[in-house]
């Protein structure tokens, strides 16, 4: 699955693939929050800096991000017809999203070395 | 020159019908797009969070802040209406659900079954 003729394919299986992670991880999340709250910032912090917790989440935000892409990219192709202004809003969703996931990393690692 | 065929051009609010399947898609895109602007506000949660312990209960007095409480009854909503919708996707790519009849109702099951699952998700939180 390599080059043009395949893009579409490709952000087809990502999309997919990116939505079952996150579905289950929501629902696990979703899980913990309501059947064992963090009780203070200490056992919240040791929770996120548990090494499964947070590979779990470094691939939720990786998820995340691919299947915002996605998600964003499809409506701007079929909303926005003017094609320079089609890419200043595709290359700013990029941007948004790329700084974001470096964000959610620094916060992990930040929580991890505490 | 070829005479241009005459189209029925009506955007008569009144005669237009968006099927069921529409809305739920419909939903399923504006649901998305409002979860893509919230990410931020997420991180920013997070980071908060996770500074100090002030910085933790100022996370916990924002989420119960009345405004952030009505906006994430909103994500919430949209959060499972997103889900439902997309595993109704994964079912019709999987050739699960194409006939019309099912089609109809998952359609209509997923825009009906959001909300209320979304409160019950809202109040337990």
């Amino acid at each position: 699955m390599s080059g043009r003729r395949a893009a579409g394919l490709r952000a087809w299986v990502v999309q997919r693939l990116s939505a079952i992670y996150l579905g289950l991880f929501f629902v696990y999340l979703i899980g913990c929050f309501v059947f064992a709250p963090p009780a203070s910032h200490e056992a919240w912090r040791s929770w996120v800096a548990h090494p499964y917790i947070s590979m779990a989440l470094l691939l939720f935000f990786l998820s995340l991000l691919l299947h915002a892409w996605v998600g964003v990219r499809n409506v701007l192709i079929d909303y926005v017809k003017p094609f320079g202004l089609r890419l200043v809003l595709l290359a700013l969703t990029g941007l948004a999203l790329i700084a974001c996931g470096a964000w959610g990393l620094q916060v992990v690692i930040l929580a991890r070395i505490a | 020159m070829t005479k241009t065929k005459k189209r029925p051009v009506h955007l008569d609010l009144r005669r237009i019908r968006l099927p069921i399947n529409a809305i739920t898609s419909v939903g399923h895109r504006i649901s998305g797009v409002l979860m893509f602007f919230l990410i931020p506000f997420c991180i920013y949660l997070l980071d908060l969070s996770l500074s100090s312990p002030r910085g933790f209960s100022r996370a916990i007095a924002i989420l119960d802040s009345l405004p952030v409480k009505g906006i994430l009854f909103i994500a919430i909503w949209g959060l499972v209406h997103h889900i439902l919708a997309g595993l109704r996707c994964i079912a019709i790519d999987l050739d699960r659900g194409v006939e019309k009849p099912t089609f109809i109702r998952t359609a209509y099951a997923v825009l009906v079954a959001a909300p209320p699952v979304a409160f019950v998700v809202w109040v337990a939180l």
